[in-house]
Order: structure tokens, then sequence, then C-alpha cells
């Protein structure tokens, strides 16, 4: 017995080794370290480097170690060819995956496009939407039709109030992905028979949000769909507060209320808010993995200025590698037809759970989450790293709770 | 969609907006406006004011404005330091225009830099008691987080100009944007002049941080977004007018103000900068400037 035990221990010493001494599979992506949205791009690099730590403890990728190469895009889109041209053509990377947010995801498109690449993309609102590339794989989970499926859940649940709301206010930040989810909530309410009081948009660099909030307010709207980014967001909801909105229902898609900081410092002002969400640590959604990853991540994070939880963005940084690493796995190799061909069929075990993709490159079926907060005390940052402060209202089958309503401050 | 309710509080929230946007351009006005130096750097000071700021309340409390008031020497230091390096490198040599036009760039970009390396991306925010209070006058509402902004930044402006117009340094200092020759022939030395001017400009960055992070939150980059709007306030007040600084950014607030609730939020920088520009097509030199 014991030998066995040594035989195995030197057997896998050694295909370390041997792994180790191959040349490394490389993987090329541009992340937003610095400028906006690096407060999601560092917290997604950490999760990719605990996947690269990972595999390569396990022995590597068909034996081979990873490497992981990616340069800052300061979270400027006019950034992103430069940097995968780069990745191909000077460091002559394996693979590539796509950087974080949908104004960095499109303006690599073309480039990948043309060199038939497989690309796996971390967080885009409907970036293959003009481009309709069949190499393209989504890892946030809008769903098949991402515009429409990323408010489709706020709609519904809306609708199954007694007596439904008539009229409802649009706004968002003029920016890609804000301009993305507002046509979809858009298209949603008009389907729905909602009447469009008001159906504005704002420069992201809004300052004071005020005048924006008292105009919606004027216009008596009964439910508030907002999209925007983490500043934004900030601004709108104290905003709200000072002027008393008064709504059905708050909230929509607004990033940044997924984030530690900015949920502890808004306290007790996000309490009611319906807001979209991906993975919230509710007892529906313990898929295998998951806790020991964001284990793993809360350690890595310690003193990187990053969200100390990261349960918005680091799963589903860690998640679109697995699927790219069990392609490789699956495929034996690293041609991007065959890896194309068995991501479109297969269905991945993730640390997000389960993922198949439909034939846009979207998840086949929508899990954006729409969640209420609730009972949110002040200036408390640890009441977010466990159940029941965000509770998942919608799709039914991830329910954990359900709607406060009318939204109430 | 109109009533005297909206416009009244469309109104307000434009002053207080505007007093803001004053204490990010008044230090701008002393260095831009009077000196001649284009110190695009002017906002990252801003974020190191709002990051001292977040620093002194998360770990010890202090009140935001106090922590404003009391960097503001250590940033007239580093200002006065700043200052040396531009005048030796590229003020003595003639080279002030472009160079020091990169050399401040390349300022902006290693603040950014050094504060993603020691405090990281994450949004920072500060908890004060006025924040999220309102007053309401009738169906006015002055929002605390707004209120306390607009009246440090008039203090500060007051305090500044009459600094400049009933001290003897203030005097050097507009006198040094004026005839330089003319100082030094007095005896002053215009080189300690701009120093002493550069140092109280960058000074009140630090206390204009402190009032941006108790309205939004603020990360390492966020002062890019300021940049073109503190010089057009510079500039339509009339270069180095304070109190023409202090109307255009009131001017500024209210437009975008009144544009956001009446026409809609994306049309207010455009109407916001036609009007700048359609001032200086009626007066090239600013709303005070001296023609």
């Amino acid at each position: 017995m014991k030998f066995r035990i040594l035989l195995a221990a030197v057997l896998t010493a050694f295909s370390f080794a041997v792994a180790a001494q191959q040349k490394p599979i490389k993987v090329g992506f541009s992340m937003a370290l610095t400028g906006g949205l690096a407060a999601g791009g560092k917290g997604a690099l950490i999760a990719m480097e605990i996947w690269r730590d990972d595999v390569n403890k396990r022995g590597g990728l068909l034996g081979r170690p990873v490497e992981l190469v990616y340069y800052d895009d300061a979270t400027q889109g006019a950034n992103v060819p430069g940097i995968y041209a780069k990745l191909l053509d000077v460091d002559k990377v394996d693979l590539v995956v796509s950087g974080y947010g949908t104004n960095l995801i499109v303006p690599a498109m073309p480039i990948i496009m043309r060199k038939k690449l497989v690309f796996p993309a971390l967080f885009g609102l409907a970036a293959n939407e003009e481009f309709k590339y069949d190499r393209y794989f989504q890892i946030m989970p809008a769903g098949p039709d991402p515009k429409l499926d990323w408010s489709r859940g706020f709609f519904d649940l809306a609708m199954a109030q007694n007596p439904k709301p008539k009229a409802i206010a649009i706004v968002s930040a003029d920016d890609e992905f804000a301009l993305n989810a507002a046509a979809g909530a858009r298209a949603n309410a008009k389907k729905l028979g909602l009447n469009i009081v008001y159906d504005k948009t704002f420069p992201p660099a809004t300052t004071d949000y005020s005048p924006i909030v008292r105009a919606i307010q004027a216009t008596n709207p009964e439910i508030i769909y907002v999209a925007c980014y983490p500043p934004n967001s900030v601004g709108i909801v104290k905003s709200a507060s000072e002027i008393g909105l008064k709504a059905k229902l708050f909230g929509g898609g607004m990033v940044g209320l997924q984030f530690a900081a900015i949920q502890q410092n808004l306290g007790p002002l996000l309490n009611n808010i319906v807001n979209y969400d991906f993975w919230v640590p509710e007892p529906t959604l313990t898929f295998p993995g998951v806790n020991e990853f964001l284990a793993k991540y809360r350690v890595a994070a310690v003193g990187k200025g990053v969200d100390p939880y990261g349960h918005y963005l680091p799963p589903f940084a860690y998640a679109y590698l697995q699927v790219l690493g069990q392609s490789v796995e699956a495929t034996k190799g690293l041609d991007h037809g065959k890896l194309a061909a068995h991501m479109q069929k297969a269905t991945f075990d993730t640390v997000v759970g389960k993922v198949k993709f439909g034939k846009n490159g979207e998840w086949a079926t929508t899990r954006t989450l729409q969640v209420q907060f609730r009972d949110v005390q002040k200036d408390n940052l640890e009441q977010f790293s466990g159940p029941g402060k965000r509770v998942v209202l919608y799709p039914k089958e991830w329910k954990s709770g359900n709607l406060v309503y009318p939204y109430k401050q | 969609m109109f009533s005297a309710d909206l416009l009244a509080n469309a109104v307000v929230a434009g002053v207080l907006l505007g007093g803001f946007y004053a204490a990010v351009a008044i230090g701008l006005a002393i260095v831009f406006g009077q000196l001649d130096i284009v110190n695009i750097a002017h906002p990252a000071f801003v974020i190191v004011g709002a990051f001292t700021a977040y620093i002194l309340n998360s770990r010890f409390g202090f009140d935001p404005v106090l922590v404003g008031l009391l960097a503001a020497p250590v940033f007239f230091i580093a200002g006065v330091l700043l200052y040396r390096i531009y005048f030796i490198a590229f003020e003595r040599t003639g080279q002030e225009s472009l160079s020091g036009l990169a050399f401040f760039f390349g300022v902006m970009f290693i603040i950014e830099v050094s504060l993603i390396m020691a405090y990281g991306v994450d949004y920072r925010l500060v908890q004060a008691d006025y924040i999220g209070r309102v007053w309401s006058i009738g169906f006015v509402d002055f929002p605390l987080r707004m209120l306390v902004p607009f009246s440090v930044s008039a203090l500060l402006t007051a305090g500044i100009y009459l600094y400049l117009s009933r001290t003897f340094l203030g005097s050097a200092i507009q006198a040094v944007a004026q005839d330089r020759l003319a100082l030094q022939l007095m005896g002053a030395d215009p080189v300690r002049i701009k120093q002493w001017a550069f140092g109280l400009g960058i000074a009140t960055a630090a206390i204009a941080g402190s009032l941006l992070i108790i309205i939004g939150p603020v990360e390492p980059s966020v002062g890019r977004q300021y940049i073109g709007r503190a010089f057009a306030i510079v500039v339509l007040g009339g270069m180095g007018s304070i109190p023409g600084m202090f109307i255009a950014a009131l001017i500024l607030g209210i437009v975008e103000s009144m544009v956001s609730t009446f026409a809609g939020p994306s049309w207010s920088p455009a109407v916001a900068f036609g009007v700048l520009a359609l001032t200086l097509a009626l007066r090239p030199a600013g709303l005070f400037g001296r023609t």
C-alpha cells in the first residue's frame, strides 16, 4: 500500500515536472486594470490567476502549463485592437479571451473574427448582436435574447402584481452597455403595453443626479428602470433617497450595487431596490466549487483594493476559463474550429453552475437574477457575505424569497 | 412637465452643483488663469485630496471637510515643490508651452498609477452625518450632500478673492501675471511669487477633493472627467478672475441642471459648452476677463 502511494506521488510529481518543462499554453487578453471598470477588471484578473494556478497544480492543460498574457486596456476601447494584435502577432498566444465589459469586448471582435479565433467573453451585453460571430461565447447568463432577457425578470415581477402597473420611466447612461439594457427594457415595456412616461439618457460623467430623479418623479411613473455604471448608480440611489422618490418598483440594471464597498456605503438606502445580479450567496445558488473558489478569492483579494467578497464578476471570470479549459481537454488540442464546435454542443460544469450556450453564443436560457435588497443595516460590510440581504426573486428555479411591493425606502 | 416646484429645485440644484465646480476650478483659476501654467494634472490632485479624505474618514472617522482643510498646507508644500521642478526643467529654459503640458500629463498619470498601486481600483466613499440629510424650505430641497460642498466652496472662493485683492502677496501674484518685468524692477522675485501661487492653487485641490468624495464615489481616474469642465469654467469666467470663475461655475451648474430637468440630461454638456462657445464669441476674454 505504502509503495503504491509512493509510486503515485512520484508519478504525480513527474507529471508536474513534465508539464512545467513543456512549452506553456498561452491565454491572452486585455483587461481593465485602470480606468472606470478597473474595480471589476482587477477582481476578474485575480479569479483568472486562481484558475491558472488550479489548472497548473493539476498538471496543466494537455500536459502543458498554462500562462496568462495580458495588458491593461485602461478601460479604453481604443486600446483593445492594438492589444489583441500584439497578443497574436508578437506574444503568439494560443488562445484568447475577452476583457471585461461590453465596451471593451466589441472593439476586439473584428480582429478576433478575422483570425477565426474562439472568443469566450466576459460580461458583454448583446456584444455579438451585430457581428453574429459563431465562435463567440458569452459567460454572462443574460440569455439567448440578451437585450430582452436582461430586464425580462424585472418586468415579469412588475406585471405579476395586482393591480398591474401602467406607467414606466426608463433612464440610462450614455454608453454601450446601458443603452443596450435600456433598449431591452423599452422593448419589454412596449410588448407589455406599458406607458413609457420618461425615456432619457444621461452622460456617464454626471455629478449631480437630483435634477434627473426629480424630472422622473414629475412624470409619476409606477416603475423606474435604471441602467448605468457604478458612480451613476450611487448618485441615483442617493438622490432618490434625498428627494423621497415614490415608485412601486425601482432598480433594474444598475451596475455597482453588486460591489461590497458601494453596498456598505449605501447601506439602508438599498432596501427594497430590485436589481439584476448573477450570483449572490443565497442557498439556491450554491453550485459545486463556488464556495471553495470564493474562499481562495477572498484570500487573494486582501490588500489589492478590490471587492473583498467578489460575488459579482470573479466566479464568472473563473468560469469562462473553465469552459475554455474543459474544451481544450475534450478536443485534445488547440484547433479553434474544434474548440468552437465543442463549445456549441457541450454542457460545462463550472463554479457558476451548468453552462450551455445557444446558437448566438449567449447562454441557452437566461439566468439574469432579479434580487431585492432586504433589511440592510448601516455601515456593515460583513452582512453582505452571507444570505438574506439580496433575496432572489427571479427566475423561479433559483428563487429564495418573495417580492416586497410596493417599493418603500 | 413644467412646474414652479421643478423650476425652483432645478435652479437650486444648479447653484449647488456650480458651487462644487467652483471648488474644482479655483485652483486652475490661479495656476492657469493668472500664471498661464496649463496644469492639466490639477484634477488628479483633487483625487489625491479625495483619497486623503477617504483614508482619514474610514480609519479615524474624521469629517471629510476637516481633512481637506488639514491637508491643504501639505498640498501647498507639494505644489511649491512641483513648481520648482517645472520651473527648473521647463520655464527657465523657455520650453514651458508644449513640454510643460506633457510634464503635467505625466504628473497626472503618475498620480493615478500611484493611487492604484497604493489603494487599488475599488470605488471609495466616505461617511458623514450630513450625507443623506435634506433641508427643505417650502417645496425647495437642499440636500446637505450638495449644500456642504457649495458652502465650503463659496467660503474658499471668498477667502482666495480677499487674499488676492487685499494682501501684498496677493497683489504680487496678480502683478506677476500682468507684468513680470515690472515686478522684478520693484525688487520682488517673480519665481518665488509664482511658486507661492502655484502652491496655493494645489492647496485648494485638497479641499475640492474632500468635497468631491462627499458627493459621490471616487476611484483613481475619475479626475479626468473634470479636466474639460474646470478649464471651461476658468475661460468662461475670464482668465484670472476669481469672481468671474465662481459666476461661470454657477452658470454651468444651472444650465446643466435646467437642461437635465426640462430637456434631457444627455443634452446638458452640449448646451453648457454651447454657452461657453457663445460667450467667447461675444466676449473673447470671458465674462470678467480684461480685454
